[in-house]
């Protein structure tokens, strides 16, 4: 329960960083934990997200089998969006950089 | 010589069984080689003979049928929730997100991945990786590559029976779509059964069209509204005048009464620049040009008579087949004639018959193509019969340059929208010709056979360069010219025309000289 507030913080402070557009928790079958954007774009977000990451995922371990993974950054015209992967939890934010 | 060999039996032995036995070999006849056989050949030495022991194995090629595929994304719109929680509740949704929350592992996971984002942000926030670094260096233009064009995409008709690709238009914003429109231009031998429909093709889907305009005669003319993306102005082939709001569907949203309308195929038609927007005008090989408002289409809101000999007969009237019109000069358009004659208009004139205002005459044969050029707008391209000129309004006895005459008429023809010295045509026997005449003047800068068919029509894209072009069968090609023909090269703009002020200059010499013969020989081809 004591460390249920770390995670609050966790995640508050996240989202309170400058040009940080969303941040979301989702678990491996697609399902928002916890979102601060609509469910349907949550849900988007989650499931092309999670193929991309396991794709990347694999071809990080094809190359080295001894490597791994540990974050995925995509940048796009209008924002990025990083990645964090867990065995069973992914962590997206979405941020405006600032130009 | 006949080889016999003969052998005795007894009648009694006739059906005997067959005793075999062995004996030595006999020889029953000897041919000796006749030397003087031989003296009939020719000897051949060395001889070479190619012997190879294996398999025979034959190679064959075989096209498939077209199979169509298209590429489809599933859009979930919710998660893969477990068996007994019922997406829609929101009580078990909840009740499910607050047992992860407590889980071990999910704090654990969160806490750590919560440290590495962090980081992350924080980074995208202190430095900005995509910032210029060199903006002061200018770019080296290359301008050595040879020039070449390549077939980017083929759009073919998708109807049994093959129409002409007789139009084409682009669409105004981001050119992504091609308006297309089809008809038969065979007089009277259009086949039974032919469709009327014109489509409109998104470039990167060339196995369906992505809009069919459904007429009720084939289209011959097509233009975008460069105002409004959504409208489409078409002309007839029975001479009406049609409008289609990209919006509404295919069906026609604007005709034109039959009473008012042309009396032949509409073969030019284009928007004018107005504060609405709706205003156009068409021209018809019926020698009228008519001012349509589409807000009001069953009317024509004005009408000219092409009549040279300014008496306003229909009669004497020649038949347009292509008009012309630059919105950097709004009062005054030209007209391209069947019997090869620009006649040069001005629509603010107050008496129709001062509408004409002058010709220029040299084709010898309709003329196809009529455009200004879009840098120097006193000089204009006109295509028709076996050649393509260049005439200034200044010089009206003659055109100022003029290519050599070809085996195939030339159809269509248009000047590229970025390069003030390059145009490009098109020939019935299936080649794009491109021009450039501050490189080379007698011939085109490149030529490219781009169908077996006849070419029919031409546009080039406002970037300079895509380039589509229709021919007889219906099938529209996409070519991509190469960025030696589609950038502007330095001092171009004041080379193109330069040399014509000179030669213009000289013309005018030459004219003081002859005026006597010139106006007799005017007034001939004018009447």
């Amino acid at each position: 329960m004591i460390r249920k507030t770390e995670v609050e913080e966790t995640l508050k402070r996240i989202q309170s960083h400058k040009g940080v557009i969303g941040t979301m928790v989702v678990n491996a079958e697609g399902i928002p934990i916890r979102t601060t954007l609509d469910n349907s774009t949550t849900v988007q977000y989650a499931g092309l997200l999670h193929q991309l990451t396991i794709k990347a995922k694999s071809t990080i371990r094809d190359i080295d089998p001894q490597n791994d993974l540990t974050f995925l950054r995509i940048r796009s015209k209008k924002h990025e969006i990083m990645v964090a992967p867990d065995k069973e939890y992914l962590l997206i934010v979405i941020q405006n950089p600032c130009e | 010589m006949e080889i016999v060999y003969v052998y005795l039996k007894k009648r009694s032995e006739f059906g005997k069984q067959c005793n075999f036995s062995d004996r030595p070999a006999d020889l029953n006849i000897d041919i000796p080689p006749n030397p003087e056989l031989a003296a009939q050949y020719v000897e051949r030495n060395p001889v070479d003979m190619g012997i190879q022991c294996s398999v025979s194995m034959s190679e064959h090629e075989a096209n498939t049928e077209r199979f169509e595929m298209e590429t489809r994304g599933v859009n979930h719109v919710e998660g893969g929730w477990p068996k007994d929680v019922n997406s829609l509740e929101l009580e078990q949704t909840i009740r499910f997100r607050k047992k992860v929350e407590k889980d071990e592992n999910y704090i654990n996971a969160i806490v750590q991945l919560g440290s590495i984002m962090e980081h992350c942000i924080k980074q995208n926030n202190a430095i900005d990786i995509y910032q210029e670094y060199f903006n002061d260096e200018e770019e080296v233009e290359v301008t050595d590559e040879a020039s070449s064009a390549k077939t980017i995409n083929v759009f073919r008709d998708p109807q049994e029976i093959k129409r002409t690709a007789t139009h084409l238009s682009w669409h105004p914003d981001g050119n992504r779509k091609l308006a297309v429109a089809y008809s038969c231009l065979d007089f009277q031998r259009a086949p039974a059964g032919m469709s009327h429909e014109s489509y409109i093709w998104d470039l990167e889907n060339p196995n369906r069209p992505e809009m069919a305009l459904k007429p009720s005669s084939p289209l011959v003319t097509l233009e975008y509204n460069p105002k409004d993306s959504h409208v489409i102005l078409g002309g007839c082939y029975n001479g009406q005048i049609a409008c289609w709001d990209t919006r509404k569907g295919s069906l026609v949203a604007e005709l034109s009464t039959i009473e008012f309308s042309h009396r032949d195929p509409v073969y030019g038609s284009i928007w004018l620049q107005s504060k609405t927007g709706t205003e156009c005008f068409s021209a018809s090989t019926d020698g009228q040009v008519m001012w349509w408002d589409i807000r009001k289409i069953s009317e024509p809101t004005e009408v000219v008579i092409l009549d040279i000999t300014k008496k306003e007969q229909l009669e004497n009237a020649l038949g347009a087949i292509s008009l012309e019109f630059e919105s950097t000069l709004p009062t005054k358009f030209m007209v391209g004639t069947e019997q090869g004659i620009v006649i040069s208009c001005n629509r603010k004139a107050k008496t129709s018959a001062e509408k004409i205002v002058c010709t220029f005459s040299g084709h010898h044969g309709p003329i196809y193509a009529l455009q200004r050029n879009p840098f120097y707008p006193k000089n204009f391209l006109t295509v028709g019969d076996w050649t393509a000129r260049i005439w200034s309004e200044d010089s009206r006895e003659s055109s100022i340059m003029w290519t050599k005459y070809h085996m195939a008429h030339l159809t269509d023809g248009a000047w590229s929208p970025v390069r003030p010295a390059v145009f490009f045509t098109t020939k019935t026997d299936g080649t794009l010709d491109i021009w450039d005449f501050v490189f080379k003047q007698s011939d085109p800068a490149l030529s490219l056979k781009v169908c077996d068919e006849a070419l029919y029509c031409l546009r080039v894209q406002d970037n300079g360069c895509l380039i589509a072009c229709g021919s007889q069968q219906g099938t529209t090609t996409l070519l991509e010219v190469s960025s030696g023909l589609s950038t502007v090269q330095r001092n171009e703009k004041n080379i193109a025309f330069s040399q014509k002020k000179q030669s213009l200059e000289m013309d005018e010499e030459v004219e003081e000289d002859n005026t006597g013969e010139e106006e007799g020989g005017d007034e001939e081809k004018s009447a």
